[in-house]
């Protein structure tokens, strides 16, 4: 271990301490809920029927915890992850942005190989792999994607689809710290794709822990510039419950694809 | 010989004339007002605007004294946008529509519309919208066109309070679409009493005529396109879902953006306008939710979370959106909307206070006042029939209605906005 893995732990560390505090306190101040309350006009007793599926209802055992997390990613964001996104906007032109995009995009057309072969959806593999080969080459280590244009576009696969398309259910409903939504299939899935990615996939290939460090870094920066989500914009009192059901539907979407 | 071809020439100039000034012919692609309403403008004709522009965000207390209970916690202090010009220019409002924030897309086009025509532009939020109804709603309960305008412009002014020393403003104008254009003229009204800004043109966009009507019209929408009714909701959820992973795997190219839906329609054209109305159903339900429940906890009004229950930021509220989705705008009129108005006008009967949610409350400030003017669909879905033929009447020659677009569906086509910037450019029509 060099000093910039000590580095890297002291960050994970600080990281998970705050969101230890974050629970305590949170949990400290659950609500003493009164007994002698007055029903309101419209008791949720009398209109939720146990008959009627809900699409909003998502199993989610952990929701106490799941929010907290939610919460700490608003928190991440804003303080930290967001701000360097945005220096990194400021600094870079478009263009470069755009190239970078590109060539994160190609090193992990690994992940989608061997999730496409995993479901032995030849084709889609056959494709993935042209697409891996002409953006390499002629779109100069993965910078440019000229393999769009000749009808090879992308096919995006995770071992989370991998699992649900041989039959795995979503599992409990989990947040992610920093990722964001996911749920245990999910996770199981994206463990299993960084496994995968390390140790004989690219990082593998490249062996120099310099160069995965500064990949890792500028991966988490490029896919946070990407994502145009920010928590707590959806002007929904209900967001949590409403993200949660839009993750677990278009992940069901991305599985039958 | 001579005459003769004289003549031609002549009669050929007439027919040259005849066909640029009469045939007028719009090209908004979808005569279906449920299609418009729901896929909007494709990109393809919508005008064009810059993809970019120096969109600034701010917010701003209104009632710092206001305590704002933990489940609504993100709501405090009041989110706007604004774009400025560098030099001098005028300044134009813009007031989002039903539910809408002031970043909703119509808004993100009518503000990038606004800055090509060389307009400051500051957009807010819906008084519908739950950050507004926290933030900045005096009584926390949104729906009274002449209260909720008259919050809008308390916002205004505190806005144009921290931007003036930005902005060089030369003139002030207002605009809004659907309820927002509503808002826009009961503001317009309001502003020549008060001369805070002395509007010069106020231009209401698609606005209901009755606020009351078009919301049953929107709610009948949901409840009479679900087969087999509301508790079958999640089989129709089920069947959109599968409808649009089948484009999403088998259309060409196709990926979840704003253009999602257009592919969607062109991939599968719908066989009846139910879906369609559904699904606008659904989205107006979805916007009476949020509304509702943050007017509920704001003002304790014991209707869907029990009175004395404090809801904390981090607690579970699955179960009202559960119960929130089964309750249509007349029971929120009926369970915290009359009862808040009659408790502080005991003699208010409820037709006295629908009468109020309407345009025809203002009909004499309509017809007479030389500012306004009106933009507006034949066919849109959130009238009832002859509605639009009372508009006509009112603004006469200060409306332009378009033979269709639905409910704001053609806001974005090259047409519509270039009548929405030359609304502006011309003054004093008559």
């Amino acid at each position: 271990m060099t000093t910039k893995g000590n580095k890297t732990m002291r960050l994970i560390l600080m990281a998970l301490a705050l969101l230890g505090i974050l629970f305590v306190t949170g949990c400290s101040t659950t609500p003493k809920q009164q007994i002698n309350l007055e029903p309101p006009q419209h008791r949720a007793e009398d209109i939720i029927k146990k008959s009627v599926d809900y699409p909003v209802d998502v199993h989610d055992p952990m929701e106490g915890f799941n929010r907290r997390v939610y919460t700490f990613n608003y928190y991440f964001d804003k303080f930290l992850y967001l701000p360097v996104v945005k220096t990194y906007e400021f600094i870079m032109p478009d263009y470069v942005e755009k190239r970078i995009s590109n060539f994160v995009d190609n090193v992990f057309e690994f992940n989608n190989f061997t999730n496409n072969l995993l479901q032995l959806k030849f084709k889609q593999t056959g494709i993935t792999l042209a697409r891996f080969l002409v953006n390499t080459t002629v779109g100069i280590a993965g910078m440019w994607d000229p393999a769009t244009g000749l009808d090879l576009p992308r096919q995006s696969e995770d071992f989370g689809q991998t699992l649900g398309h041989y039959g795995v259910g979503n599992g409990p409903f989990i947040v992610l710290p920093i990722l964001g939504p996911s749920n245990l299939r999910d996770t199981t899935g994206l463990a299993a794709d960084v496994a995968a990615f390390s140790y004989v996939g690219p990082q593998d290939w490249v062996d120099d822990n310099d160069v995965t460090l500064i990949f890792n870094g500028v991966t988490a920066i490029d896919k946070r510039h990407r994502e145009s989500f920010r928590y707590y914009q959806t002007g929904s009192p209900f967001e949590y419950d409403m993200i949660r059901m839009l993750y677990t539907t278009k992940r069901e979407m991305e599985i039958a694809k | 010989m001579l005459k003769k071809l004289n003549r031609l020439i002549g009669a050929c100039a007439c027919l040259l004339l005849l066909s640029s000034g009469l045939v007028y012919a719009y090209d908004y692609p979808f005569a279906d007002p449920y299609v418009a309403t729901v896929v909007n403008t494709p990109a393809e004709y919508a005008k064009n605007i810059p993809e970019k522009v120096p969109l600034k965000f701010g917010s701003i207390e209104m009632f710092p004294e206001r305590e704002v209970p933990g489940v609504l916690w993100n709501f405090k202090e009041l989110y706007y946008s604004y774009l400025r010009q560098k030099g001098p220019a005028p300044l134009i409002f813009l007031v989002a529509g039903t539910g809408a924030s002031f970043n909703s897309s119509k808004m993100q086009g009518m503000q990038k519309a606004f800055y090509q025509a060389a307009y400051h532009v500051i957009s807010l939020s819906s008084p519908t919208h739950p950050n507004f109804i926290v933030a900045a709603s005096t009584s926390g309960v949104p729906g009274n066109l002449e209260e909720d305008s008259a919050d809008l412009y308390r916002v205004m002014q505190a806005i144009w309070q921290k931007l003036q020393k930005k902005m060089e403003v030369t003139d002030f104008y207002l605009t809004g679409y659907s309820l927002g254009g509503a808002q826009a003229a009961f503001i317009a009204r309001l502003d020549e009493q008060e001369r805070a800004f002395n509007f010069r043109k106020v231009l209401l966009i698609n606005p209901p005529v009755s606020l009351y009507n078009s919301v049953l019209i929107l709610d009948k929408m949901l409840e009479q396109n679900i087969p087999g009714g509301l508790d079958n909701f999640n089989a129709f959820y089920r069947r959109a879902i599968r409808a649009f992973t089948d484009v999403y795997a088998h259309g060409n190219g196709v990926e979840f953006n704003d253009q999602f839906l257009y592919q969607a329609y062109k991939y599968r054209k719908a066989k009846s306008d139910e879906n369609l109305a559904a699904l606008i159903g659904v989205s107006f339900r979805i916007s009476s939710e949020n509304m509702v429940f943050a007017s509920d906890v704001l003002t304790r009004a014991g209707y869907v979370v029990p009175k004395g229950l404090e809801l904390k930021r981090h607690d579970r509220t699955t179960d009202y959106v559960k119960v929130l989705g089964r309750l249509s705008f007349l029971d929120y009129f009926k369970g915290i909307f009359l009862p808040h108005f009659q408790g502080q006008n005991p003699d208010l009967t409820e037709a006295g206070l629908i009468s109020q949610m309407s345009l025809k409350y203002i009909e004499d400030y309509l017809r007479s006042s030389p500012k306004l003017g009106l933009i507006h669909n034949e066919d849109d879905v959130i009238l009832l029939p002859g509605e639009i033929d009372y508009l006509r009447d009112v603004f006469g020659s200060r409306a332009r209605i378009f033979p269709h677009g639905g409910h704001c569906g053609n806001m974005a086509y090259t047409d519509n906005v270039e009548a929405m910037i030359g609304f502006f450019r011309t003054f004093h029509t008559n």
